[in-house]
């Protein structure tokens, strides 16, 4: 709420473009990506796409062997915060197949293909595996499963 | 740690294409994903690397061709009309046609070429060529008729050339007994219980779907030496095989039962706290009686293999001793390993499948670990001994995928097995390690085709694999199938003329 006040201070329009734009804003969502050096990109997800979907259309180096078909774990990506962790569906049976065999498997491990952009996962954070050697985000340990 | 390689190979790749002054020439021998994934990798990672990809077989893709059972369901999804066997040789359909990229099929390392030869022609030499071979028991009758690898009867139903003419019996008998609980004992025994006509929508070798139509074998033993906690499947494949229609399966609740040293395996290991659950719900819903003519799956656990007992005739198999096994902590490891308690008892079978595991095969020059089947590295660096028994690395080869790590994993596993020893090769190249020390490039691919010239070699190129599955894929259409597979090496190299 007071985010979407705020841009329309900063936005130089008349008020029927402003309302425009903030109702464009309720069809994305904002999630970020940090990466093993802990870098991050803040990326807008449109409601209905995946996050291995968008994070190869923002150049964000995940990768999807088998594209998205719940035959591989190398979308494997690490939900940073519990509340939004418990925001998502249950995984079913085939993704914790496959999250048995990703690499680095914590607690809030989900895969990238089936994160799907809602708007209750607005400001979600989602680290890349290779990013839970070194630190600990928000105060969170990921614990190895 | 894929992401760190990927921003170094970023850096060094820039920095590469002003400096080089011929491009980086590789080869990697072997065109299965472990193939696949290196040459995909090394294509991105440097803008003038040319590689190229030998196999002994015309076709390519390995095992994703000859080894993913044919019955795999397809992807429930229902946006994605391929399978994902499908995706995975569609992509490395693309690498094949980066120009940058060569497909040499039907060249044999050893016969056709040598290792020494590969390594005079190229920068940098990429082993991938697998496990083609199998961990033998080493017990009485084991050389008997009806016993085989896992891997020959894999090879055999998927249409591999070398084993179209392997034709087990599966008329002689109603029991069929698979040492091991991996996956691929998993895969044999389904295939030999799925009813035929689910078969025969998939792209299973003709002469194996015949063969299955007439079997008689009703019963399949999976036999593990350790118990329901230690069993190498995972979850999918196990569950798949539970789900199978008017399949009576057998778990003995008592082969549930844990030790304390099970509990703690089972807390450390996401996967066999999976594996076991699903056993247990099966022990606990599969109660109900036989039901005459169904057919049986039976999880035997604690038994290991002492001998194979002949038929009268002496050659063949009539059935396999077992020796009940416990387990016992091995101090070291703290693994559990299966002893022999000196109980038998015998199972009578007409076929026995040895899934043991694969293991890879040496080959002239090159250094093997014989134990451990695989070639010894460092971050897929080739290491051999000096005459100190100093262990070196061996400049400008490598190894990636089974035959660096072992044969296990799942395909994907290949990607980041790649992805470490590209990284190996381009920091080699950076520092000065690849270039040839005569000063002059060396002749790659036009090297390549000069010895196979000299040698009167015929190999087949991407165009001539993909005449191969025009072929198979029309044939496949006729009988509502995704493909009629040639199973001859004549036949295969004739439809590449064709």
């Amino acid at each position: 709420m007071c985010k979407m006040a705020f841009q329309s201070l900063l936005i130089p329009h008349v008020t029927g473009k402003a309302q425009e734009e903030s109702s464009e804003q309720k069809e994305k969502i904002t999630v970020t990506f940090v990466d093993k050096d802990g870098e991050e990109k803040v990326i807008q997800v449109p409601m209905g796409m995946s996050m291995l979907e968008a994070a190869h259309e923002n150049d964000i180096e995940l990768e999807g062997a088998c594209e998205g078909s719940l035959a591989c774990s190398t979308c494997h990506v690490i939900v940073m915060d519990m509340e939004y962790y418990n925001k998502l569906e249950d995984p079913a049976d085939e993704e914790n197949d496959m999250l048995d065999l990703a690499f680095g498997l914590t607690e809030t491990s989900r895969l990238g293909c089936q994160v799907i952009a809602k708007p209750e996962l607005d400001g979600m954070r989602l680290a890349l595996p290779a990013a839970t050697r070194n630190f600990a985000v928000d105060g969170f340990v990921p614990k190895p499963h | 740690m894929g992401q760190l390689l990927l921003h170094g190979w970023k850096l060094i790749s820039r920095g590469f294409s002003s400096l080089t002054p011929h491009p980086l020439r590789v080869c990697i021998v072997g065109s299965g994903p472990a193939g696949f994934y290196t040459a995909e990798k090394m294509l991105k990672a440097l803008d003038g690397a040319e590689v190229d990809i030998l196999d002994r077989l015309p076709t390519p893709f390995g095992l994703v061709r000859s080894g993913v059972a044919p019955d795999h369901p397809e992807t429930k999804l229902s946006h994605l009309p391929e399978t994902w066997k499908q995706i995975v040789v569609n992509q490395f359909s693309r690498v094949a046609a980066n120009e940058r990229c060569s497909f040499f099929g039907n060249v044999n390392l050893g016969t056709t070429v040598s290792l020494s030869d590969l390594c005079k022609m190229y920068d940098a030499v990429v082993l991938a060529y697998g496990a083609e071979s199998d961990r033998y028991l080493g017990v009485p009758g084991e050389d008997l008729g009806g016993i085989y690898s896992a891997r020959e009867f894999v090879w055999w139903y998927n249409g591999h050339p070398d084993c179209s003419n392997v034709s087990p019996d599966l008329k002689n008998t109603d029991t069929a007994v698979v040492l091991g609980q991996g996956n691929v004992a998993l895969d044999v025994a389904r295939i030999l219980l799925r009813p035929i006509n689910e078969l025969e929508t998939t792209d299973i070798a003709e002469h194996a779907l015949t063969s299955l139509r007439e079997s008689t074998i009703r019963k399949v033993y999976l036999v593990g030496r350790r118990g329901p906690v230690q069993a190498a499947c995972t979850a999918k494949e196990l569950r798949e095989i539970l789900g199978i229609k008017d399949l009576h399966v057998c778990i003995q609740k008592a082969d549930l039962l844990t030790s304390a040293a099970d509990e703690e395996e089972l807390k450390k290991g996401r996967i066999q706290r999976r594996v076991y659950e699903l056993f247990s719900k099966a022990a606990t819903s599969h109660q109900q009686h036989d039901i005459v003519g169904q057919r049986e799956l039976h999880f035997m656990f604690f038994r290991k293999p002492d001998r194979f007992l002949p038929s009268e005739s002496g050659n063949t198999v009539s059935g396999v001793r077992l020796e009940k096994t416990c387990l016992k902590e091995n101090g070291a490891s703290g693994k559990q390993v299966a002893v022999g308690t000196g109980q038998f008892e015998d199972l009578k079978c007409g076929l026995v499948l040895k899934s043991v595991g694969y293991k890879s095969v040496p080959v002239d020059g090159l250094p093997f670990d014989e134990y451990r089947g695989v070639v010894p590295n460092m971050k897929g660096r080739v290491l051999s001994l000096d005459q100190a028994e100093h262990a070196i690395v061996e400049k400008g080869l490598y190894v990636t995928g089974w035959l660096k790590r072992g044969p296990t994993g799942i395909i994907a596993t290949n990607l980041y097995c790649a992805e470490e020893t590209v990284a190996s090769i381009l920091e080699d190249f950076k520092n000065g390690l690849l270039t040839p020390s005569s000063g002059s490039p060396k002749p790659g691919r036009q090297g390549l085709l000069q010895v196979l010239e000299n040698k009167n070699a015929r190999f087949v190129p991407f165009s001539g694999w993909e005449k191969i599955d025009t072929k198979e894929r029309m044939e496949g259409e006729l009988r509502n199938k995704p493909r009629k597979k040639i199973t001859t090496w004549e036949e295969l190299l004739l439809a590449v003329d064709g």
